[in-house]
């Protein structure tokens, strides 16, 4: 793969609580807490964790929607981590966001054209053959009716919705997209309609994605690398494949072993492998010390609540690549949070 | 009733329901005749998107229509010998809660934020055991919060809802869907708002409690995987209809209906390599006011014209056995085409 288009380094971000007639800040919730991440230039970068991992919250760092507390982001070699809102501005046109729920992210009252010439209007984008014309070809690109381009968003489907939503971000012709859950509100046959079209876009506009979800087969089919998050930290970051074949964290282990299998033949198979996770995700206000995961970990140790594990790749283990764990998980081995016998027992 | 009818009559028996609601645009067929049948201790998943009919039938099937003036339901649904269509409203509320129980999609605006997650199962059980006194009550409601894996029970009866985190608050519906010890349960897309580690616990729970009560489960989910997991049948619904209905390792493994092979082509899966590209339906569901003519399938339908024009104008039948499907194509060149062009895509 080619340079870093986006690197963050030590990315935190804080949202203060407050108490009081005078807004006292009483804690923070701890949404992104350190996170080293490159996003390299033609790749789509999965980022998967489950509520409240901070994903969201890194995208839109990533776009520098929010601005982080901590660390820095250098976008293709500049550093955007405290620019403002103006200086942002010329930086919009490379960066654009998808987001997850296409109803209430297109304005009701403005048509849909409207809303794609939107960032050409603000950007000052030269049409050579009239905005109009600039619409219709992108509509046409996202496979909706130009015809349509005078329509409101209430006329169309959810996937038409995301279809829009799409062709809005790529009116700028970006270089990298965050999209945010994009495929998650629609049904499962306008998903896979979806997927094949961000994948048909980035192989045309030579795009790079950041591609945030929670459905780890969806995010295995079109990522080139994964990120695994668990409250706010990245546990485990891996090519593809190295990181659905051998899972190293044991927090993605359980992750990817709770997925449901539709294979009724493989039912007992899938559910005696099944690492049930007990409890809930600890509360980012005051997460846990040391490793994060520890609380509901079945290989923690003393260590585990003392010392955090930082991410790093273990040299004895062939297969290894970045994982922050004391005790990552080896291939083969028995994994003592599996449920002992089938549900019968 | 024959003497042997316990037996050989299944549980649950819905024939031709129907459910149609009037609106200003016209008339919404959420459901038209769809027939099933369930028995005690079983499983029946339910798959479909959004509008094709598994939520209203349902809802149908607790009566809860009843109330919206401008839904109209018809057909027979038979719970245990009981028919609940031409039932009375009070009968009805009698075997709802108490019965059969519904788990619904979101808990927090399926519980009344007001009261505290007890009061509201002391509640429901008290209203279907009259003489219990709330002691009693009480000590059931805990009891069940224990039983759906509850920590410290006796101290969560006194928290509100939003006091819980999305799987406990699912669990605390399990726990009042379940304190009347209902014969059926309908659990409408209990995993879907919930994180997967936490999908796993409560599809666990759902199993373990169902073997535990003996209970009939019907599960409603547009998540194939679910399906897979825990159904023994499972009906796929397209436009308000059942268009295919097998046991689940057959349905999985030799899919009829086209609709179906376009569900299983659309999802990536974890147990398969990674395909190039995935096989979606192209076009999107129909609407329910103005279905298209003959199957409502054949706008999507890539084989529509296979075997000349009856899909455009006829609207198919469910036939078959135990397996069957609503499809014009004729068995043989079904699966000839499935064999051929369908199988080594999914």
């Amino acid at each position: 793969m080619s340079e870093n288009l986006l690197e963050a380094t030590g990315v935190q971000k804080h949202f203060p609580i407050t108490k009081g007639l005078f807004r006292r800040q009483v804690g923070s919730v701890r949404a992104v807490d350190g996170i080293d991440l490159d996003v390299r230039s033609g790749e789509t970068l999965g980022l998967v964790g489950e509520s409240g991992c901070g994903k969201s919250t890194l995208g839109r760092l990533f776009t520098r929607i929010l601005e982080p507390t901590a660390g820095k982001i250098v976008f293709e070699g500049q550093d955007i981590t405290h620019k403002s809102v103006t200086q942002m501005r010329p930086l919009r046109r490379d960066v654009q966001m998808i987001f997850q729920d296409p109803y209430s992210s297109l304005n009701p009252r403005h048509t849909v054209g409207s809303i794609i010439a939107a960032p050409l209007q603000i950007q000052n984008i030269p049409t050579p053959q009239g905005l109009k014309k600039a619409v219709q070809e992108l509509l046409e690109l996202v496979g909706l009716n130009p015809e349509h381009y005078n329509r409101y968003p209430h006329e169309f489907s959810g996937g038409q919705r995301q279809r829009i939503g799409i062709a809005r971000a790529l009116a700028l012709r970006p270089k990298l997209i965050i999209a945010d859950e994009p495929v998650s509100a629609l049904d499962v046959s306008i998903q896979a309609q979806v997927v094949n079209l961000l994948e048909d876009l980035q192989n045309e506009f030579d795009l790079t994605y950041v591609f945030i979800a929670h459905d780890l087969s969806v995010v295995r089919h079109i990522s080139d690398r994964v990120a695994v998050m668990y409250l706010g930290k990245v546990v485990e970051i891996a090519d593809r494949d190295d990181l659905y074949k051998n899972p190293r964290h044991p927090y993605t282990v359980a992750l990817m072993s709770a997925v449901p299998v539709p294979d009724p033949v493989r039912r007992d198979r899938a559910q005696r492998e099944r690492v049930l996770l007990t409890g809930d995700v600890p509360s980012p206000i005051n997460p846990p010390s040391g490793c994060r995961f520890r609380t509901r970990c079945w290989k923690a140790q003393d260590i585990c609540a003392t010392e955090e594990p930082p991410l790093v790749t273990r040299l004895e283990d062939p297969q290894s690549h970045l994982t922050a764990c004391h005790f990552p998980v080896v291939s083969d081995e028995v994994v003592a949070g599996r449920r002992p016998q089938p549900a019968s027992a | 009733m024959s003497v042997n009818s316990a037996t050989d009559r299944p549980f649950l028996e819905v024939k031709d329901l129907t459910v149609r609601f009037e609106t200003d645009d016209g008339i919404v067929q959420a459901v038209s005749g769809s027939n099933f049948s369930l028995r005690a201790g079983q499983t029946l998943g339910i798959v479909g998107e959004s509008g094709s009919g598994k939520s209203v039938t349902s809802l149908a099937l607790l009566g809860l229509h009843r109330t919206r003036s401008n839904a109209k339901v018809s057909g027979e649904i038979w719970l245990d010998e009981k028919e609940l269509v031409t039932a009375t409203d009070e009968e009805v509320r009698k075997l709802r809660g108490g019965k059969m129980a519904m788990i619904f999609q979101d808990p927090l605006s399926a519980m009344h934020p007001y009261f505290t997650v007890g009061s509201q199962i002391v509640e429901a059980y008290r209203v279907h055991h009259p003489s219990a006194n709330k002691k009693v009550a009480r000590e059931r409601a805990i009891d069940m919060l224990a039983r759906v894996g509850i920590p410290q029970p006796e101290r969560r009866f006194h928290d509100y809802a939003h006091q819980f985190s999305g799987g406990m608050r699912q669990r605390a519906m399990i726990a009042m869907a379940l304190v009347n010890d209902p014969k059926l349960l309908i659990a409408d897309e209990p995993t879907t708002a919930l994180d997967v580690t936490v999908q796993a616990q409560i599809l666990d729970l759902i199993r373990d409690l169902q073997e535990e009560f003996g209970s009939a489960v019907i599960m409603i989910t547009h998540d194939l995987g679910v399906v897979a997991e825990l159904a023994d049948e499972v009906l796929v619904m397209y436009g308000g209809k059942v268009i295919e209905r097998g046991p689940t390792i057959d349905l999985f493994q030799r899919p009829q209906h086209p609709y179906t092979w376009g569900l299983l082509g659309s999802m990536p899966r974890l147990d398969r390599e990674v395909r190039d590209r995935l096989n979606p339906v192209k076009g999107s569901p129909p609407s329910l006011i103005n279905l298209p003519d003959g199957c409502a399938f054949h706008p999507r339908c890539p084989y529509a014209g296979r075997n000349g024009d009856r899909s455009f104008k006829e609207v198919p039948v469910l036939i078959g056995g135990a397996h069957s499907v609503a499809c014009h194509l004729p068995p043989d060149l079904r699966n000839k085409i499935f064999q051929e062009e369908v199988a080594p895509n999914l």
